[in-house]
């Protein structure tokens, strides 16, 4: 018999929020994220849209407590606030050394957008050379880590937009291994110059409100966020008798092993992962309440993402949407803020709306739930899916 | 059922030039600040319209990869697991470079496609149709561990039956003018190998090293893995009660651990902990590699084939003495590695 | 418009890392893409930026390179047409 894992505590910042309580609050009013970039300068900022957190690096090291010569990047503040809010509601202490306790963190960019800036510069300002090694993608976990005061496996996934729900996935088999009693596991990824000109390059960026699963979709908006969540075992959980918010009912991950970055036609890497997570769970189809699509709004991703669902539910897809229109796509972090939302979903008895949709696909009669729906929820499969054919599923329940 | 987790394949392409089972008498010591990998041919193994875009590090993982596969005879894969600590180094560079020259403009997608961290591990399963479970890790100087961790964790809890894990770093020539800069790497005036270093920082070393995993052993098996395990900070007085701790889940006593294998690298500012490990071990033989792979985040995976190699073998290659112990029949090798103070790591080898 | 096609299949191959690929292997009227000289999407996008970089001229949408991009003679002929270059 597997031990059983769930979800005390959640932790988010994004677009449409600085905490769980606010997402949720944007989320049930329809409120997007969604402007122009305003936190860095780019020449593309009149041809993109993006879900950008409106604070600035020195208010966020503000909000942190952060003193000068921190080393700090974006990416680690956004997945430090976010780690704070669901270590503080699961109620974490990190000073019984006898429970075992692990962070998993994910990102893309790490510190990328530091070193975009100061990458020739280093060389001649001595005062800029302590973000030098905070470049690489383990640093921001590192710091999530000591500012949590956290020693315990940690370390960090990188799958592109992918990573949190294999950040997520490798947390709930480490308590089911009885390796671990209790992890934290997420995403953080902040918005740089390079993802933004990067996905540029893949002519796959909206220069309007992205528009998920609709026939007239132009391609994603970028995002960033962070989202983490606490996972504990069961037994950790009965002896310390907490409220529990959800649990992890199923996890999968295949690869597509189609092209580098383009979804296969006939979605066979999402296809297994979401067979996969049903096995798992021991659940089947018919019992999903409620869809989180991967839903980035490119064209390649909605068809292949759509033929995958058709191929998992066959007629019966439930209902489904994907939140990205109120986000933007928050690549590594993407799958853990949508983990949150699918919590939510259950806790709160609704369906998000997949904003900006008007005109159904032409290869098949999928239409997403585009206003807020209240109904019970009792379980939410996941989508996330990344470069390198990485296809990841995840399912919350009910606990 | 519950699995095991047995070595059948090792693959690398390091300074060295690629794994053999001669390689330890036919290597030199690594004295330059950057040691760069010896490049095999890869024409035989990648198709023309795929290696025209590889950087090295997809190349080499490659390699390695496939070296491994040949040599375990396992073709049909339930994971490719990867780590990396800088990730594809020189084309997130490249296409860095390009932002900051050109004022984001004229860029193309190639360079970014193949920045992305998992690119390695995606080229595998893509050059080899490998739709199974595919993770790669990004943390410092455990990324091979979690990769190993995760591996072991499939096998063992009969998820998987066979795995690729390997870990990848390269070179590139900005970030390693920065990385000397402060330190991190010996300049390139300094020449000094690991046991003549005076001075801080590394003699880097890129390359790739994979392992085929398999749940059952076979004749073939170098050794089996029992466990391996991840701590991102500790402090020297704390070590002895890791090892402890360890030794003890896996209910194995210290005295029965017939031979080390440190991660030393000759850095002034960090070696003591690798001092402190093997006072734990006086008697035992102390093993070293980074003196012919070079040190990176990921050279703990040659680190991994080398005790492999000695368990396989039951002898242990002068050349990779650090310390002489008791002649002893080699059952269980401890490997210990630590980066900076952070991101430590034990993994248990034994005997097959 | 021979000076053209000549001079674009040099870059082709300079752009796209065409290794074992010299400017005679490719025929005018070959396809690049499929079954020709093998090109993919990737190397679409690499193109799109090859005629903005070179020859000044913009796509917006992807979907255009696929006739454009067809073989060199359809290529040299947009660029004639559309050059502000």
């Amino acid at each position: 018999m597997s031990v059983g894992v769930g979800v005390t505590g959640m932790g988010m910042v994004s677009a449409i929020g600085l905490s769980v309580a606010e997402n949720l609050s944007s989320l049930a009013t329809s409120r997007c994220g969604i402007t122009r970039v305003d936190n860095f300068e780019t020449r593309h900022r009149d041809n993109v849209l993006v879900g950008e957190i409106k604070l600035s690096n020195t208010a966020l090291e503000e909000r942190i407590g952060l003193i000068k010569g921190h080393g700090v990047t974006r990416t680690g503040m956004l997945g430090i606030l976010a780690a704070r809010e669901a270590v503080q509601q699961a109620g974490l202490l990190f000073t019984d050394p006898s429970v075992r306790t692990g962070l998993i963190s994910s990102t893309s960019v790490g510190g990328m957008d530091v070193t975009e800036k100061y990458f020739y510069s280093y060389t001649q300002d001595p005062e800029l050379q302590h973000y030098i090694l905070s470049h690489d993608a383990g640093v921001s976990t590192q710091q999530i880590a000591d500012d949590l005061g956290l020693k315990g496996t940690v370390t960090t996934i990188s799958t592109a937009c992918s990573s949190a729900a294999n950040a997520i996935m490798l947390g709930a088999r480490l308590i089911k291994s009885g390796r671990l009693d209790r992890v934290i596991v997420g995403g953080t990824d902040a918005l740089s110059k390079f993802t933004l000109n990067g996905f540029n390059t893949l002519m796959i960026l909206s220069d309007t409100y992205c528009k998920p699963f609709d026939q007239n979709r132009k391609g994603l908006n970028l995002g960033e966020a962070a989202a983490y969540l606490v996972l504990e075992s069961d037994a950790l959980i009965a002896k310390e008798q907490k409220p529990v918010l959800a649990y992890v009912a199923g996890y999968g991950n295949a690869n597509d092993a189609f092209h580098q970055t383009a979804s296969s036609e006939n979605g066979e890497g999402a296809f297994l992962a979401m067979q996969k997570a049903f096995a798992v769970s021991e659940l089947v189809a018919s019992q999903i309440d409620y869809i989180n699509a991967h839903g980035t709004a490119t064209p390649n991703n909605d068809l292949s993402e759509g033929r995958a669902l058709l191929r998992a539910f066959g007629n019966g897809v439930p209902t489904f949407s994907s939140t990205k229109a109120f986000t933007g796509h928050t690549l590594a972090a993407a799958a853990a803020i949508e983990a949150v939302y699918s919590i939510l979903a259950i806790q709160e008895g609704m369906v998000f709306p997949n904003l900006n949709f008007e005109t159904p696909m032409e290869e098949f009669e999928l239409i997403p739930q585009a206003d807020l729906l209240r109904r019970d929820v009792n379980y939410v499969l996941s989508n996330s899916f990344g470069f390198g054919g990485n296809c990841s599923t995840l399912i919350f329940g009910r606990y | 059922m519950k699995g095991k987790c047995f070595i059948q394949g090792i693959g690398a392409v390091t300074a060295q030039g690629v794994w053999s089972l001669d390689f330890f008498n036919q290597a030199t010591e690594i004295t330059q600040a950057k040691a760069y990998a010896q490049q095999p041919s890869y024409k035989e193994l990648i198709a023309p319209n795929m290696i025209r875009r590889m950087s090295k590090g997809i190349k080499m993982g490659i390699f390695a990869a496939q070296q491994a596969l040949d040599e375990a005879g396992v073709e049909d894969l339930d994971g490719v697991i990867t780590g990396t600590g800088l990730g594809c180094l020189e084309d997130s560079e490249k296409f860095l470079k390009n932002i900051l020259d050109n004022d984001e403009e004229f860029l193309t997608p190639t360079s970014f496609i193949q920045s992305t961290h998992n690119t390695v591990g995606a080229q595998i399963a893509l050059r080899l149709g490998c739709k199974a479970y595919n993770f790669t890790y990004v943390n410092g100087a455990v990324s091979f561990e979690s990769a190993l961790l995760d591996s072991l964790q499939q096998l063992e809890a009969g998820d998987a039956q066979s795995v690729l894990v390997g870990g990848i770093d390269e070179i590139s020539g900005h970030t390693f003018t920065l990385k000397q800069l402060i330190g991190e790497v010996k300049s390139d005036e300094v020449c000094e190998t690991i046991r003549e270093s005076e001075t801080r920082g590394v003699n880097y070393g890129e390359g790739a090293t994979f392992f085929v995993l398999r749940s059952s052993p076979t004749m073939e098996s170098y050794a089996e893995v029992v466990d391996v395990c991840i701590q991102n900070r500790l402090e020297l007085g704390e070590l002895k009660e890791f090892i402890d701790g360890f030794l003890q889940r896996n209910k194995v006593e210290r005295a029965a651990i017939s031979a080390v294998v440190i991660g030393n690298t000759g850095d002034m500012g960090y070696d003591y902990y690798f001092d402190r490990f093997g006072r734990l071990f006086e008697d035992r033989s102390q093993l070293y590699y980074k003196h012919f792979y070079g040190h990176s985040d990921v050279a703990s995976a040659f680190g991994m084939a080398t005790a492999a190699y000695v368990l396989k073998t039951q002898e242990i290659p002068e050349e990779i003495v650090w310390k002489t112990g008791k002649q002893m029949p080699l059952n269980y090798v401890l490997l210990y590695n630590q980066y900076k103070g952070r991101d430590h790591s034990l993994v248990l080898l034994k005997r097959s | 418009m021979e000076e053209l096609k000549a001079e674009l299949k040099g870059k082709i191959i300079e752009v796209l890392n065409l290794e074992d690929i010299t400017v005679e292997d490719i025929n005018d009227d070959d396809s690049l893409f499929g079954d020709g000289l093998g090109l993919d999407s990737i190397d679409a996008l690499e193109l799109i930026v090859l005629l903005d970089k070179g020859y000044g001229i913009k796509l917006s949408d992807p979907k255009q390179g696929k006739a454009i991009f067809e073989s060199i003679n359809t290529m040299a002929d947009f660029i004639s047409k559309n050059r502000t270059k």
